[in-house]
């Protein structure tokens, strides 16, 4: 089990951040609305929800290929979140964050071996004495990620779909960041795939410290690797927790109908079960109307008065 | 559970027999097909089980004479059965016919196909309405009124909130659920007897994906329509499917009825594929992965496919294909585990706990549903 100092101050101190983007004149979306929530050194942070939820977006702003509207980003003692970033605070930024994508095949330079991919950032950054030191370096790295250093002379059209990802993972690890921000790194993987890679990130984990902010819509996988989720539903967090508080007992009738929206590999359950819906508007209800309320020190909900006392009553405790 | 009863071979609508595909590519030929050998009864469900590469989408694009340029069907046979309009059964072999004959003839009328991304599927100049009236104009020679008529019908039947408006919108206009809906409307606009679905909710939210699962699963009850599923998420085969035949490699390596395959699964694939999905319930530190990657079709496979990345993979995996093993009822296994004279290996202890917690829970539903 993993020891995490929540009374420390946290690694990454999100609030209030907004990001907006203005289609037109009249019409403004509102891709992540005024969401607050930190991380702490050494754990993993889930971030879920549904497509156009806002959760990716959120990511980006973060680590800045999107400028925020609105609100401030403390990590690790820089402020990073306004619109303006000095010039020290970004190269702190870039040397301490690292990101992996969703698409393993879109995001590496099919016109680079692998060896210049993952070197990239040591090359930018300066971080290496000589040309052996960053062989040495590239190589230790792939090792890690479970790829051969023979490997390392190929071009990314020569890997499978969760090697790709493997070189992903390694190209963010070669920096040593301290916060990597993973938007979706399975959902391109097969099954059988995933598995590997979930376990991959967790090992290094275990091994190197590194804090993980992972981007997902599959709660069932989530919860293998999150040690606290955020619940993202149109731009708004509703509900945060534990791992354990969130999947014992969910509040925010959104969380509920995610939860039972996982199937369960056990036919004859599943055949005749049906999944809760939610509908905000059938509902009626209006996120930013919300406060947040606290269950517990680690889980809180975003709900009017009226509404959290209705919903508290579905919940078995 | 329910009781499986045994097909009668009258309503068998399609039976694959020793197909084999192979694809010419510039680096050489890929063996992607290898002797499949399946069947399909009227009203039934089945599930296609596979990674990717693993050719469950190759099969299916050959049922339906949409098969790659460089593809070429090298051997076996695809006998479809169906009923004319004057009433009368007849079979076809569609290895047989060219892959003009089978689009005019059997697509659309006889057999459908829901994409995976409804995006990609529709035409995106053309209002949805007219999309699905195509069909019933070309194959059932009626007027535009009356298929204008039926179209609406139809996606009313889909969910579609006001039909007559959404009738003249474009596809950019709905949501992606919509979509996918609108796919299925377009599908089965022609009654067809087999509707084929390619990973229909895999570009779907989760909370989408059980309604259309649902939706589909209505219609198929409503019309008596046998449909395939081709899929990797065993979550939506053990919502869905009557049989299951799992793929690997080319081939199918385990098949029998729902409850053979998720409670009593005999292939380490199998074992591989139903443990790695993670359990919400039970707290586990690691997933259980299957380590390596799926062979490259390429290279000609000796013995056993999955051998180099099997734990319990006997010697002679790795010098003799297996051949498929009968293990009673419909359940059909092609490992030599299955032989009599291999020893015997038990499933992973993960997985063993978890399906006995499965028919516990399945002991305890059926208790309460007597009382």
């Amino acid at each position: 089990m993993k020891n995490i100092d929540y009374s420390a101050a946290p690694l990454l101190k999100v609030s209030g951040l907004k990001e907006y983007f203005r289609n037109s004149r009249t019409y403004t979306v509102k891709a992540v609305d005024d969401i607050s929530f930190e991380i702490y050194k050494g754990e993993t942070y889930g971030l879920v929800g549904e497509s156009g939820s806002g959760k990716s977006t959120t990511g980006r702003t973060i680590i800045r290929l999107l400028n925020p509207t609105d609100g401030s980003v403390e990590f690790a003692g820089h402020q990073i979140g306004g619109r303006r970033l000095s010039h020290e605070d970004e190269k702190f930024l870039r040397l301490n964050m690292q990101m992996i994508f969703q698409d393993p095949e879109a995001c590496l330079n099919p016109r680079k071996k692998v060896k210049q991919l993952v070197a990239e950032g040591l090359e930018i950054h300066h971080l290496y004495k000589d040309q052996q030191d960053l062989d040495d370096k590239v190589a230790r790295i792939l090792d890690k990620v479970g790829l051969s250093a023979e490997q390392a002379n190929r071009y990314p059209h020569q890997f499978s779909g969760g090697q790709r990802q493997r070189i992903g993972i390694a190209r963010a690890l070669v920096m040593n960041p301290q916060l990597i921000i993973a938007d979706e790194p399975i959902s391109a993987l097969d099954v059988s795939i995933q598995a590997q890679v979930v376990n991959l990130m967790k090992d290094i984990q275990q091994e190197l410290g590194t804090t993980y902010l992972f981007i997902a819509h599959d709660l069932s996988m989530v919860k293998y690797i999150s040690d606290r989720i955020g619940v993202m539903h149109l731009g708004h967090i509703v509900e945060t927790g534990t791992t354990d508080e969130l999947f014992a007992m969910p509040v925010h009738p959104y969380t509920r109908s995610l939860l039972s929206a996982i199937p369960h590999p056990n036919p004859a359950i599943e055949k005749t079960r049906v999944a809760m819906s939610y509908d905000k508007d059938e509902e009626g209800v209006d996120y930013t109307k919300g406060t947040y309320h606290t269950l517990s020190m680690t889980h809180t909900v975003l709900a009017t008065d009226a509404e959290f006392n209705d919903w508290k009553q579905h919940t078995t405790y | 559970m329910t009781e499986y009863k045994k097909k009668d071979k009258k309503d068998r609508v399609l039976s694959i027999r020793d197909l084999n595909i192979s694809f010419s590519t510039a680096n050489g030929v890929v063996r992607a097909i290898r002797g499949i050998r399946f069947d399909l009864f009227k009203g039934e469900t089945v599930a296609i089980v596979g990674e990717s590469g693993s050719g469950k989408s190759v099969t299916m694009k050959t049922l339906m004479g949409i098969l790659d340029a460089n593809g070429h069907i090298d051997s076996g046979s695809i006998d479809y059965t169906y009923t004319e309009a004057d009433g009368q059964s007849k079979t076809v072999d569609i290895v047989k016919m060219t892959p003009q004959q089978v689009r005019y003839q059997l697509c659309g009328r006889h057999i459908a196909m829901v994409f995976q991304d409804p995006l990609t599927s529709l035409d995106p100049t053309m209002p949805i309405g007219k999309q699905i009236m195509e069909g019933m104009l070309e194959h059932e020679h009626i007027s535009k009124e009356e298929a204008h008529k039926r179209a609406i019908g139809l996606l009313e039947r889909v969910g579609i909130d006001d039909p007559a408006k959404r009738f003249r919108e474009y596809p950019h206009q709905l949501s992606g659920g919509m979509r996918q809906r609108v796919v299925i409307a377009i599908a089965v606009a022609c009654n067809p007897d087999i509707l084929i679905c390619d990973e229909p909710t895999t570009a779907l939210d989760v909370t989408i994906q059980a309604k259309i699962l649902e939706l589909i699963k209505s219609i198929q009850l409503e019309r008596n329509i046998s449909v395939i599923y081709i899929t990797h998420d065993l979550g939506v085969v053990a919502k869905v499917a009557d049989y299951v035949a799992v793929m690997y490699a080319g081939k199918i390596i385990e098949k029998g009825n729902i409850n053979e395959i998720f409670y009593d699964p005999r292939h380490p694939y199998t074992w591989g594929l139903l443990a790695s999905i993670p359990d919400v319930e039970v707290k586990a530190d690691r997933l259980a992965a299957i380590p390596g990657t799926p062979p490259d079709l390429m290279v000609p496979v000796k013995g056993d496919a999955f051998a180099p990345r099997n734990a319990y993979a006997l010697n002679i995996d790795f010098e003799a294909e297996p051949p498929m093993f009968d293990v009673g009822g419909q359940h059909r296994v092609s490992s030599w585990l299955a032989d009599p004279r291999a020893p015997k290996v038990q499933m992973p202890q993960q997985l063993r706990e978890r399906i006995d917690k499965m028919l516990a829970e399945v002991d305890k539903a059926k208790e309460a549903t007597v009382q």
